[in-house]
Formats: structure tokens, C-alpha cells, sequence
């Protein structure tokens, strides 16, 4: 019986650590490489050693620096990023709010019309919504990355679900006490709804940060292009050096990694409740 | 989802006792609440949404704007008989019928291993979920790299176990296949995570009894654990698919559509025709066709779960 069970733990990191291996590689081999000079990161290929980071020259970074305005493409990104995440989160909860807990008429219709919403797919409304924000002279401005995707149906679906679960005392009473609505909703309800809050906000982050069909349409000056749109481009731009993309992309990537370390908790509660709710 | 409007009505009590004024002040304060992010979604969403249906039935060329008119449904007519669109929806489908199950297994598998109760177990699932932390256009870039035919680590690698070498996205006959095998390695630890959340909702007492009945590893699988998370299961693979008939970036970086118009999809398409080629027209058509199977796909999702929970 212990013997069995030495055998099956044996058989389970086997096959874990192989999993991991082709999960990782691609990855290591980026960092790695970032490292590495031209005619090593080449010569590596057919050895182990292109996984070994035997050398740590910052050359492909200052590379990268030099070709293309890669802070700048950061900035953009989080800064554009961001302002959706914020402008989101009051705007979609204090719709859910009024879903959730007051009285109007048309309420169920408009909230059962949001939840429609959901199921159009971005990639179906790319050009008219273009077509839309050329018509305000908006394309090539933070607004055209920004305004468009504040309001989220799912984000107030998810907002309405949570509140809907709150317990109603604490409101009653504060509005006994004579607090108006928008009062109760910011001292009361966002306090307790924090997690909501942080899952909400990570994923639109996330989702955005990785955003790229729009910006590319609706960015082609350098001055607003986010990082993901910039990586496409300094890709294609000759000459194509190995070393050089890996570092950006090395660059490109820490940031979500840094996102995810802090955050993994709610990161994956978020996915799972995602998943679990529907 | 679930119909979440049914239950709205018992949860909160009309206020009998407020007075009229205040009940006008209330009802300010929720139109208020409400309509920042009502005429955002109007404007931004169900807007472009009928033009979208509305340009479908024209002519619009994007630089010759004044000669649009209407003309029923030639474009969807020209759809039928554009050998690349078509070509593209095959593509398309090709995508969708492998990603799909082979990704929902994946995930399925990984999770069953990543659920184990044995130390370390953290770092392998952070493992499988990197890929997914990195964003999409890095991860292709990177596997564009990989997939070189002449320099790069795929072949090496498959080289060592005798195989290859390949000429992955340069070919017809293997770019898409690439481009599948690239998505699957880089969406599997999402899925993995819903799966996980999923497995540790199942009560440890099920598989003690089962034990006790002296049921197999096996068994357990098949009669315990897919019932209990059947649900996600079916969620997941909607979820999936529906992303898997967006698929855009990976062609668009890796190959642009090419060899051949191999690796072509339907979204690549609606870009191609609309930005490229200006024919908003056309690319309209092609975006609401689109649509169509999003929304067959998610009314598919929601009968499906129904049954299963019935």
C-alpha cells in the first residue's frame, strides 16, 4: 500500500514537472534570451543552453530604448487603462446599485435589456463604432480608447449580483437617519463590497491591458499607441533582432506579472466566480 | 446566465410609508444613477450595433460615402459566393472544433493533477498559468519566433525526439494547426482555474464513500467528479468557443491570414474588408453573420444548462 502510493506520487510529479516544463519554456527561453547577445541567442538554439542564462548583458534593453519609445508605450497603456478601471467602477455600480435596490419604472426592462447587451460581440460593431468615433474627431485621442468601453454590461451584471446579496439593515437604517441615496452608496455599500470592487477592476484591467484590434484601428499616431499595438509594430520593424524583441517583450510582460503576484488571490477568485456564477 | 430578473420583484418591498416628495427625490436619484452608463451603452454599443445591421443592407464604401444606398441583401449574396470568406469560415470552424475539446480536456486534465493535495502544488499551477498572464500579441510574437523554421526552438526541440522538421507558419498545411497548438498552450490555465474552483466545491465525503465501496480512480472520475462540475463543464466549453470564433490576433501577428489564405478567420475578415479594403458594406455583412453564431452559440450554452440542471 505505501509503496502504491510512493509510485503514484512519483508518476504525479513526473508528469507535473514535464507539464511545467512545456508551459515554460517559451517564457524562459524569452527572459533568457533577453539577455543574450545575437549570435548566442542563434548558436543557444540547438543546446540546452538556451535556457541557460549564462551571460546578463543589458545590451538588447538599451537596444530597445534607442528604437522605440517603449516608457511612452507603457504610460499610454496604463495610464489609458486605468482611467477605464476607475470610470468603470462608479459608473457600472452605481447603475447595478439602482438595479439592485431602488424602484423606477422601466427598471426590469432596461436591466433585462443590459444583460442582452452582453452576448454582442466587440468584433461585430468595430467599424460602425470607428465610423462613430471618427465622426466625434476622436481617433487618435485617449478618449477613443477610453470612452467606449466605461459602461460594461457584465461589469453591472456582476455589480448587481453582489448587491443584491448585501444585507439591507445597514441602508435602512442610515436612511433613517436621514443619509441620501448616493451618501448610503459611498459610505455604506462601497465599504462592503470591496471584493466585488477589486474583482471587477482586475478583470476590466486585464481584459484592456491586452486590448489590441481596437487600438489598432483607432491609434496611428505613435503619441497615443498602446504597448500592445507598439510591440506589434516594433516586431515588423527592420531590422527584426531577436534579443532586442525579447527584451520588450520581457518589459512588456512584467507588469501584468507584478499585477498578477500582488493580486492572485482575488485573480482567481474573480475567473472562478466568473465561471461559477454563469 | 441565469433569468435574474424573475427574482427581482419579492427582494425589496415597495416603501409604503414614504411620502410623495421623497419618492420623486428617489426616483431622480435613480434615473441619475442609471443613465451615465445607460447612454454610454447606447451610444457605444447599441448604436454601432444597428449600423452594423443597417450597413450590411448598402453599398457604403467608405470613400465614396454620398453613393451609399441601399441594396437588400446582395452582400450576404456575394458572402455565398466569395470562395476566401468561405475559405475564412472553414478556417474559422477548423479552429473552433479542435481548440474547443482538446483545450476544455487540457484543462480538465491539469486541473485534476493541480487539485492534489501535495506539496509544491502552487508553483505548478502558477506554471500553467502563466501563459495566460502574458497577453496575447506578446504570446504570438514569441511562438512566431518559436515556430522558425530555421531558427527556431520547435524544431530543435521536436528534432531531439526524431521528428520535423517543420516549416510550421510558412505552410499552408500546418499554419493554422501552429496557430492552434499556440492558443491552446496559452488559454489552457484559465480554464484550469475555473475547473479547479469548480473540483474544490465537490464534497470530500463523496469520494471517502466511494473509497469505501471500493470504487477506481476511474469510477470516481466518471461518477463523482464530471457530474459535479458538469455545469462548468458545458460553461467552459461555450466560454471557448465563443472565443475561439474571435480568433484574430494570432493570425493577424503570426501570419496575416496567410499561407494561402490558410489561416484567415472570420474576424480577419471583418478587418480586412472594412480597414483595409473600405467595403463597410460587405465587412457589416460579414460582422453580423458573425454575430449570428455568437448569439446560436450562447442560446445553444443556455439550453444546454438548463437540461443539465433540470
Amino acid at each position: 500500500m505505501k509503496k502504491n502510493r510512493l509510485l503514484k506520487l512519483i508518476g504525479l510529479y513526473t508528469a507535473l514537472t514535464l507539464l511545467a516544463l512545456l508551459f515554460l519554456f517559451p517564457l524562459v527561453w524569452m527572459i533568457v534570451s533577453s539577455f543574450k547577445t545575437e549570435p548566442q541567442i542563434f548558436a543557444d538554439l540547438k543546446s540546452f543552453k538556451a535556457f541557460v542564462p549564462y551571460t546578463f548583458s543589458l545590451d538588447n534593453y538599451t537596444g530597445v530604448f534607442e528604437r522605440i519609445p517603449f516608457i511612452r508605450y507603457l504610460l499610454t497603456s496604463t495610464l489609458y487603462v486605468s482611467v477605464i478601471v476607475i470610470l468603470g467602477l462608479f459608473v457600472n455600480s452605481l447603475a447595478a446599485y439602482a438595479f439592485a435596490r431602488m424602484q423606477f419604472k422601466g427598471r426590469d426592462f432596461l436591466f433585462a435589456a443590459v444583460v442582452a447587451l452582453i452576448i454582442i460581440p466587440f468584433e461585430s460593431i468595430l467599424l460602425p463604432l470607428y465610423l462613430i468615433i471618427d465622426e466625434f474627431d476622436w481617433l487618435n485621442t485617449y478618449q477613443a480608447l477610453i470612452v467606449p468601453f466605461i459602461a460594461n454590461a457584465f461589469n453591472i451584471f456582476m455589480f448587481r449580483q453582489f448587491f443584491l446579496n448585501l444585507p439591507k439593515e445597514l441602508e435602512e437604517s442610515a436612511r433613517m437617519d436621514g443619509a441620501s441615496t448616493l451618501r448610503i452608496f459611498f459610505q455604506i455599500v462601497i465599504p462592503l463590497s470591496k471584493p466585488v470592487f477589486i474583482t471587477v477592476a482586475l478583470l476590466t484591467f486585464i481584459t484592456h491591458w491586452g486590448d489590441f484590434m481596437w487600438p489598432l484601428i483607432a491609434t496611428t499616431d505613435e503619441s497615443v499607441r498602446p504597448l500592445q499595438v507598439g510591440m506589434q509594430f516594433f516586431f515588423h520593424q527592420p531590422p527584426v533582432k531577436y534579443g532586442h524583441v525579447m527584451a520588450a517583450l520581457t518589459m512588456a510582460t512584467v507588469p501584468l506579472l507584478i499585477i498578477f503576484v500582488f493580486f492572485q488571490k482575488y485573480y482567481v477568485q474573480g475567473i472562478a466566480s466568473a465561471g461559477m456564477k454563469n | 446566465m441565469e433569468p435574474v430578473t424573475q427574482k427581482t420583484n419579492e427582494s425589496r418591498p415597495l416603501p409604503t410609508v414614504s411620502p410623495k416628495q421623497k419618492k420623486r427625490k428617489n426616483l431622480f436619484a435613480s434615473y441619475g444613477f442609471v443613465s451615465p452608463a445607460m447612454i454610454l451603452l447606447f451610444v457605444f454599443l447599441i448604436l454601432p450595433a444597428i449600423l452594423a445591421l443597417y450597413y450590411s443592407f448598402t453599398n457604403y464604401y467608405l470613400l465614396t460615402p454620398e453613393k451609399m444606398k441601399f441594396v437588400g441583401v446582395e452582400n450576404y449574396k456575394r458572402l455565398a459566393e466569395d470562395d476566401i470568406f468561405l475559405k475564412s469560415l472553414g478556417n474559422t470552424a477548423l479552429f473552433v472544433i479542435i481548440v474547443v475539446p482538446v483545450q476544455t480536456l487540457v484543462a480538465l486534465a491539469l486541473a485534476l493533477l493541480v487539485n492534489q493535495k501535495v506539496r509544491g502544488i502552487k508553483f505548478f499551477r502558477m506554471a500553467f498559468f502563466a501563459p495566460v498572464v502574458t497577453s496575447m500579441v506578446i504570446v504570438s510574437i514569441l511562438w512566431t519566433f518559436i515556430y522558425n523554421p530555421d531558427n527556431g526552438l520547435a524544431n530543435s526541440i521536436l528534432n531531439i525526439v526524431g521528428l520535423g522538421p517543420f516549416q510550421f507558419l510558412t505552410d499552408k498545411d500546418q499554419a493554422m494547426y501552429s496557430i492552434i497548438f499556440m492558443s491552446i498552450w496559452q488559454g489552457a490555465g484559465y480554464q484550469m482555474m475555473i475547473f479547479l474552483a469548480g473540483l474544490q466545491e465537490i464534497p470530500d465525503h463523496l469520494y471517502e464513500a466511494a473509497s469505501i465501496d471500493g470504487a477506481s480512480a476511474w469510477q470516481k472520475l466518471i461518477h463523482i467528479t464530471i457530474p459535479g462540475i458538469r455545469n462548468i463543464l458545458v460553461f467552459i466549453a461555450i466560454v471557448t468557443m465563443i472565443a475561439a470564433t474571435k480568433l484574430f490576433i494570432q493570425p493577424f501577428v503570426m501570419t496575416q491570414g496567410g499561407p494561402l489564405d490558410s489561416t484567415k478567420t472570420l474576424v480577419y475578415m471583418v478587418y480586412e474588408t472594412g480597414f483595409k479594403f473600405r467595403d463597410v458594406g460587405y465587412s457589416s455583412a460579414i460582422a453580423i453573420l458573425f454575430f449570428v453564431i455568437v448569439l446560436v452559440i450562447s442560446i445553444l450554452q443556455r439550453k444546454f444548462i438548463k437540461e443539465s440542471t433540470e
